[in-house]
């Protein structure tokens, strides 16, 4: 018996999805529109196929959960759900169909508690609801907010027309600037049914309601004393919180009782402009998300459309040295992520930026080099469907600028040699020694914001965070893409799953990363010559279908579900572009984790999660 | 024992600061002056921290670098075409633009009406660009290039954000001076340093001419 139930978690896709058809066969079908794949199941039995998907099959983690809006092709709205086993494969995409008047799909918050956040944004996009789900608010969006944005028949303020390019650009295009025919303050639409004077007064009693306020406020400690548990909003504005971002906790004493994390406020709706955009205007929005890794950004949507145009007639994949070029541009940002984010772990906790400048100096260094190959720093764009921008360049500045600046003229490879095999190495050994082993640092993250593994699953957070409870899943091990499976590298893995673990885990993959480009050196320099910009025009044919492209982002999994629909001759567009955000899910796990300590380490709880506001609020 | 590991970390940041000091010392107070210090100070080699004392020093930006673009126009002191557009209006950059921030207006011959190959009006809302390059990476005639000049600041950003084409508009020879590789490797994939269509024109009337040429002799014997 034990043999038959640890076989069928070694199941491939088709045959998992067969062994549920057999077990369901009126309730599941299988998705056989041209470019999709996996099945459909029937909203009514959704709860016990998901469980059986999960306990039986083993497909214990939850990728990705969000909806399309198929109006005008087939008139009903779906949730596509992605669960992944966390020994590595390929994901199992199930979808739910369900009637655009009334959306409804029962919740699998119960099954995967990380579809919390995810099917409230679907929830605040689509109004899709889902039965059962704890706390089924908006997520994204203010409370008097009108309609749901993601809808296909939903419109903003600003709306010029279906699809870019607008015609009236050219050729007769006389400039205006938007708000001048829609004057900013009237730009609002809200509900007919909203009363806009106790607006505030009831989305923020409906945000305590959930905290448990106002139901129990007082109780009598074991003096006898009447106390009280006091609510106290840490932002939206508070350098602590890397961006306009908020946490209502409730606090007994100093101890939090129960922490809700607010998001949105940074919200522009992304996916809506993904979906105006055609595939090619989408790459340098990508670089807005997580503003801190643009490079990793771009490929996982390179990924993705590759997919899709894989499915065309003429597509020819990257070459070896594009993929050369694009895994050194990743782990570079790996590694400029990382110091990043643990330079501001120790502003956190109180290490006033003697860290985080000392590991500023080194992202300097990596980010000249982007600066010199794709042409800014941050919003790098670099990469193109099938390749990259351009190769890198011969000398690492020009000599053009150099009127006070002769000294920095070096060779491109020399200068990626130098920094990779001596400068970052020298400078890891001597941050390590700086703050591995510091008591103050020991003391202020050993046994706090504990997240243990199976609850790190169960909570679909990733990345280092994962990792860090002791879970060694990784996308580039676990379902390998570009040139990853040829290289030699480890995925570090903590053992307790608090702040110094995440902490230590992060160092040991810049480590990795440095191993990985040691590797990718010699790699570029036989390669040398060989293209690397794609001959795939501004506007490919993109095949119909669908696609999920996923990458160890260095915050975590970042995954594009990217829907073609258009017709061949039409406006090439995603019909669907969809980003699972790591930072977004990750702080699903925020609450749990910082229930029982005091304010002082809900900031470095934060701080150890790594978010980038830019994509938890799209 | 309790201590060691601060201990430690304490002597890693005394080292930084001795050496930040020492650079003084090894300039002698040209920390922040003076051919090559500055350079050298940013370079790999560099140890100790340092400030670009921005606006008096800036750090030089790479050939690659792109900000808002510009047009590019034949020189003031060419012989043949003096201040012409490159621009051929074809409107590739104004599909291409992701966020959709160039306007422009086709040229129309006045008596015909007939689309003519240079633009009447060319307008880009530089508060909507990007940056992304996409214009200059796509412009199939080298016509739009990504400038170099990041200091932008204005008093009013309704009017002054707006950039039409006679404040878009850059010689050729600016190009050349911000670029000198890319430009160099552009002209080698057209032909030669004027503008695409002049180049081909003028290999078509070679050919007419060298076509003259041989079939001349036939006629006269």
């Amino acid at each position: 018996m034990m043999d038959v139930v640890a076989d069928k978690t070694q199941l491939d896709i088709s045959a998992s999805i067969e062994l549920l058809r057999e077990r369901w066969p009126d309730a599941i079908s299988h998705d056989n529109r041209d470019g999709f794949s996996g099945i459909i199941v029937d909203p009514a039995q959704l709860d016990d196929v998901a469980l059986a998907i999960r306990d039986e099959l083993g497909f214990d983690y939850l990728s990705s959960v969000t909806g399309v809006d198929y109006l005008g092709i087939a008139d009903h709205m779906e949730v596509v759900y992605h669960a992944c086993r966390t020994s590595g494969g390929p994901a199992l995409v199930f979808k739910a169909q369900t009637g655009r008047d009334d959306p409804r799909v029962p919740s699998l918050v119960s099954v995967w508690p990380g579809a919390d956040f995810q099917e409230r944004e679907a929830y605040d996009l689509y109004g899709i609801h889902f039965d059962g789900h704890p706390d089924l608010r908006r997520i994204l969006l203010w409370d008097g907010f009108d309609g749901h944005p993601l809808r296909k028949d939903w419109q903003e303020a600003y709306f010029e027309e279906e699809h870019k390019p607008f015609d009236s650009r050219w050729p007769g295009g006389q400039v205006y600037r938007a708000e001048e025919k829609n004057v900013f303050g009237k730009n609002v639409r809200y509900p007919d049914d909203l009363d806009l004077g106790r607006l505030n007064d009831v989305s923020e009693s409906d945000l305590y309601q959930g905290l448990g306020l106002g139901v129990d406020v007082q109780a009598l400690d074991s003096d006898g004393l009447r106390t009280d548990r006091l609510v106290v909003n840490l932002g939206p504005h508070h350098p602590s919180t890397h961006g306009v971002f908020r946490m209502v906790v409730t606090l007994d004493g100093e101890t939090i009782a129960s922490l809700d994390p607010v998001m949105g406020y940074l919200h522009r709706n992304h996916e809506k402009i993904g979906e105006r955009n055609s595939f090619l205007h989408n790459m340098p929005f990508t670089d807005r998300l997580d503003y801190i890794s643009s490079m990793s950004n771009n490929l996982g949507y390179a990924l993705a459309v590759e997919q899709l145009l894989s499915q065309g007639a003429r597509y020819s994949p990257p070459t070896y040295r594009a993929e050369c070029l694009r895994v050194l541009m990743v782990e570079l940002t790996r590694i400029v992520n990382h110091l990043w984010s643990l330079g501001f772990l120790l502003n956190d906790l109180g290490a006033f930026f003697t860290p985080m400048l000392y590991a500023n100096n080194e992202r300097e260094k990596i980010l000249d080099f982007f600066e010199a190959t794709s042409g800014s720093r941050l919003m790098c764009n670099y990469m193109r469907f099938a390749g990259v921008y351009r190769d890198i360049p011969e000398r690492i500045r020009s000599v053009a600028n150099l009127v006070n600046d002769k000294v920095r003229d070096y060779n491109t490879m020399d200068y990626l040699t130098e920094m990779v095999n001596e400068r970052l190495p020298r400078f890891l050994d001597e941050y390590d020694t700086l703050l591995t082993r510091n008591e103050i640092l020991r003391e202020r993250t050993v046994g706090v914001g504990v997240l243990l593994a199976e609850d790190a699953i169960a909570l679909s957070t990733c990345g280092p965070l994962l990792r860090a409870s002791g879970v060694p899943y990784d996308v580039r091990r676990a379902d390998p893409y570009s040139i990853y499976p040829e290289l030699d590298f480890n995925i570090p893995a903590g053992k307790n799953g608090d702040i110094y673990d995440r902490f230590l885990v992060r160092f040991q993959e810049m480590r990795e990363s440095v191993r990985i480009l040691k590797q990718i050196l010699p790699r570029l320099e036989q390669s040398q010559g060989e293209a690397v910009v794609t001959k795939i025009g501004h506007t490919p044919r993109v095949p119909v279908g669908e696609a999920y492209g996923r990458v160890e982002n260095p915050k975590g999994e970042l995954g594009y579900y990217v829907v073609s629909e258009g017709d061949p001759k039409g406006p090439q567009n995603p019909w669907r572009y969809h980003v699972r955000a790591p930072s977004f899910i990750n702080l699903t796990a925020l609450g749990p984790m910082c229930v029982g300590h005091k304010v002082a380490d809900v900031v470095t709880i934060l701080g150890s999660i790594d978010i980038v506001l830019g994509e938890t609020d799209r | 024992m309790y201590g060691q590991g601060i201990a430690r970390g304490l002597l890693v940041t005394m080292k930084h600061i001795a050496r930040s000091y020492m650079d003084d010392i090894r300039y002698a107070g040209r920390k922040y002056s003076g051919e090559g210090n500055f350079g050298t100070r940013q370079g790999m080699q560099a140890t100790g921290s340092y400030t670009v004392q921005y606006p008096d020093e800036k750090v030089a930006v790479p050939e690659r670098f792109r900000f808002i673009p510009f047009l590019i126009v034949e020189d003031h002191d060419h012989p043949e075409r003096p201040g012409h557009d490159w621009c051929t209006s074809c409107g590739i950059c104004a599909k291409v633009c992701p966020p959709q921030c160039i306007w422009i207006v086709r040229g129309r011959n006045p008596q015909t009406g007939r689309p003519v190959p240079e633009p009447d009006a060319f307008y880009i809302d530089i508060d909507i660009c990007m940056n992304c390059g996409y214009c200059s990476e796509f412009c199939p005639f080298d016509a739009i290039k990504m400038d170099h000049d990041y200091e932008l600041a204005s008093y009013d950003r309704t009017s002054a954000h707006i950039f039409d084409k006679q404040k878009l508009s850059k010689e050729m020879s600016h190009w050349k001076r911000i670029a000198p590789t890319t430009a160099l490797e552009e002209m080698q994939a057209r032909g030669g340093w004027e503008h695409m269509d002049i180049i081909r024109e003028k290999a078509k009337a070679e050919r007419a001419a060298a076509r003259a040429r041989k079939s001349a002799p036939k006629q006269s014997s």
